[in-house]
């Protein structure tokens, strides 16, 4: 009884989805005792487009525009991944400059996605200068995308069997010298955060996943790492010429929503030395060699998965062709969708006020999890 | 020099002495602008009415000694009104130019280096229409409403300027802005809890929540400056600091946690937990909108404002300055002046805090307030008593 009359205090709370915090159109209900949650519920599903049935009437080349759409700040890791799993289904090697053009691609890509990541992270525990700053630094990756690819977001720039167009003039250049501004800034904006115990003391020791979670709820990406995972399809099951580059994959044991951030941070420095080996690989490559094959039109009958390392975890597609023109079914596993399925084990006992820093670790992109 | 304030005046000499004369024994600027504005107003009005009708008695009523101090007294009211208002504003200017530099932007930019831009937003929520939810307490919310952003300006207009520039001179001058200051966080809650919403709730059980935290740290604060000049009058504190030393010099440890407290007081960035945009919407304020939050805006300027205010008082030495403090073009023409600069320079490292922090978590606050704060203020009141008892001070 006296059980009972002490849940009449609590209270849900629908956070979303019109709401600051929710950065898209998602809900996370919580239950509140106080300002302690005691319970909580993700709810996901207002940005469905029917993705996967649009792809089904379009041909192969045009499903590669549909994939930027996916997630706004990650395109070219959505294409790249379309790409591959035709690719996989047609049986082909990729011309090695283009492979190389694929990897800066994709690390340029992973910059900027994180950079907005960080941005969030700014105005989620509520300081808008994290927000400006990081947002400046990633204006230059954007226009590293507008040199390569002509477009900031939506880039369409990965084609099945290679990439649309070769380097334009003095891209090494630029994109050398965006990185090395990259890094000095970045220090500046790790100097906001990290060196201030406010921003330390709001993330540190909240939303806790184990190992076993990790297992159980299917969790990747930066997420998995931050709790001691150490698994990265780059290096792990390379693809392209992931393969050659050298680098290190950040892993940190604590588990809460810090060490997803700094393995986040990590990332990035680490992609800055990935485009730095790929920029000089692609120095060794003569300069007219191909960086596109002719493929057919149709892909074989058959079943074909790839995976790739989305910036927010495992992208996965799965594509079932029947020969023609078009896919008979295209599955996209969206590494947020089955993360955020884990929101409710992770907010469980933290406050309110803890909410937006611990959601800010997951990067929701709604494009891709709901598809 | 001996004030007097207008409830004395009133009980000792009865009303209509109050009318028939100036209630200020000593020199009042705002009074003296007043007088003189109604003195060429009335004046204009009686000779218009002269000219009309000659050798009326309504043209002699209206020059007449007892109805130029009544007017007067209403117009100094609005002087000094507008004086705080307009210096809020150039606050507001100030908190978006600086972060625009900090953030690497250049903050607003229309008219008069970004300064219509206050103007501009003001009108916009005065333009907005007036939504008021159906399901709320609707007594409670306009006045929790308008209570808050009543005590707001009458704590703006409370701070005197210069020994020159004041409504009234209360002997409890400090206490009694204390006192208001403190009434906000129980109209806040009052307010959150009569909107019938969830955010609002929450955000009003945090004000209440963060008052117990920077309240009684910021009150001992007080007590070391009381103590030290011997008077909770401020034209008493500052005139014991212009005689002596100002007080950020022996009180330095007081100084940099009452400002803390003040940003807490105020309800900024990183304190502004009661509206926390990111989780809470718009905290207590998510069910006013439009011109009702352009005025909650208003008011928490106000507040930044009169907390800045008292670091200037306890510490800055008001409106004094040390070397030309005491010459006469400086009396005459700069107190007020060299105080709100001084004011807006307090104001300056409340927007670089805002600038550099994330907002902290109600935990967070209780811990500061309790662990930090508390005994930075007894150590700071007990340097206060040894200095007293040793005589150095």
């Amino acid at each position: 009884m006296a059980e009972e009359k002490m849940n009449s205090d609590k209270m849900w709370v629908t956070m979303g989805p019109q709401h600051p915090f929710s950065h898209g159109l998602w809900t996370l209900r919580v239950e509140v005792d106080g300002e302690i949650i005691t319970d909580a519920e993700p709810e996901v599903g207002y940005l469905h487009r029917g993705w996967e049935k649009e792809c089904e009437n379009r041909t192969y080349n045009k499903i590669i525009p549909m994939a930027d759409r996916l997630c706004y700040s990650a395109s070219m890791t959505w294409s790249h991944l379309f790409c591959k799993v035709a690719e996989e289904a047609l049986d082909i090697e990729v011309p090695e400059r283009a492979q190389y053009l694929r990897v800066v691609a994709d690390e340029i890509c992973r910059i900027q996605s994180h950079l907005m990541w960080l941005a969030a992270v700014g105005t989620d525990v509520g300081n808008l200068t994290i927000f400006l700053w990081a947002l400046r630094e990633r204006e230059f990756m954007l226009d590293l995308n507008v040199r390569l690819c002509g477009q900031r977001l939506t880039t369409n720039y990965p084609r099945i069997g290679g990439v649309r167009n070769d380097m334009p003039y003095y891209f090494e250049r630029d994109c050398m010298r965006a990185i090395e501004r990259f890094e000095k800034s970045l220090w500046d904006i790790i100097r906001l955060t990290d060196d201030s115990s406010i921003f330390v003391g709001r993330m540190k020791g909240i939303g806790y996943i184990t190992r076993k979670d990790v297992a159980n709820y299917g969790i990747t990406g930066p997420a998995m790492r931050g709790c001691g995972v150490d698994y990265d399809i780059r290096r792990d099951d390379p693809y392209d010429a992931y393969g050659e580059m050298e680098f290190e994959v950040p892993v940190l044991k604590e588990g809460d929503a810090y060490s997803r951030y700094m393995v986040r941070i990590e990332e990035m420095f680490q992609s800055c030395e990935i485009i730095r080996q790929a920029m000089k690989k692609l120095e060794s490559i003569p300069k007219n060699a191909p960086y596109r094959l002719k493929v057919p039109k149709c892909i074989p009958e058959g079943t074909h998965m790839a995976r790739i390392e989305d910036p927010r975890g495992e992208g996965l597609m799965y594509l079932v062709s029947d020969g023609t023109e078009s896919p008979y079914r295209l599955k996209v596993r969206s590494p947020v969708f089955v993360n955020v399925s884990a929101s409710k084990h992770m907010v469980q006992g933290v406050r309110i006020a803890d909410i937006p820093a611990i959601m800010a670790m997951i990067d929701m992109c709604l494009g891709e999890t709901d598809r | 020099m001996a004030y007097e304030s207008i409830t004395n005046f009133i009980v000792n000499r009865g009303y209509e002495d109050l009318i028939a004369m100036s209630p200020y024994e000593v020199y009042n600027l705002p009074y003296d602008i007043a007088v003189k504005i109604w003195e060429s107003l009335g004046g204009l009005i009686a000779w218009l009415i002269n000219l009309i009708f000659p050798n009326n008695g309504v043209s002699q009523w209206l020059i007449s000694d007892p109805v130029t101090n009544g007017f007067a007294i209403i117009l100094m009211v609005i002087v000094i009104f507008a004086v705080s208002f307009v210096f809020c504003l150039l606050m507001l200017w100030e908190e978006r130019k600086v972060l625009g530099r900090m953030m690497d932007r250049r903050g607003t930019m229309v008219g008069l280096k970004g300064f219509l831009q206050c103007l501009g937003d003001g009108l916009k929520t005065f333009m907005k229409e007036n939504v008021v939810p159906k399901a709320i307490d609707k007594k409670i919310y306009w006045w929790g409403l308008s209570l808050v952003i009543g005590t707001s300006v009458l704590l703006a207009c409370m701070v005197p300027l210069s020994n020159r520039w004041f409504i009234v001179d209360y002997q409890a001058g400090l206490l009694i802005i204390f006192a208001l200051f403190a009434l906000a966080p129980f109209l806040i809650l009052c307010a959150g809890w009569a909107q019938n919403n969830k955010y609002s709730l929450i955000g009003g059980l945090r004000a209440a929540e963060l008052m117990i935290s920077y309240e009684i740290p910021m009150l001992i604060l007080l007590a070391g400056t009381v103590l030290m000049a011997g008077s909770f009058n401020i034209n008493d504190i500052v005139a014991y600091q212009e005689e002596h030393i100002w007080f950020v010099i022996p009180q330095i440890i007081g100084f940099f946690t009452c400002i803390v407290c003040a940003v807490a007081e105020s309800e900024r960035v990183p304190f502004d937990l009661s509206e926390a945009e990111a989780e809470l919407v718009e905290g207590w304020q998510t069910e006013y909108a439009g011109m009702k939050w352009g005025l909650i805006m208003l008011g928490d300027y106000f507040r930044g404002y009169v907390a800045c205010a008292l670091v200037v008082f306890m510490y800055l030495g008001g409106w004094s300055l040390p070397v030309i403090g005491g010459e006469d073009w400086y009396l005459q023409y700069f107190p007020e002046i060299v105080f709100l600069l001084k004011v807006a320079l307090v104001f300056f490292i409340f927007v670089l805090a805002r600038a550099a922090l994330p907002r902290v978590r109600t935990d967070q606050i209780l811990n500061v307030g309790w662990k930090a704060l508390m005994p930075l203020s007894v150590i700071n009141l007990a340097i206060v008593i040894l200095l007293k008892v040793t005589g150095v001070m």
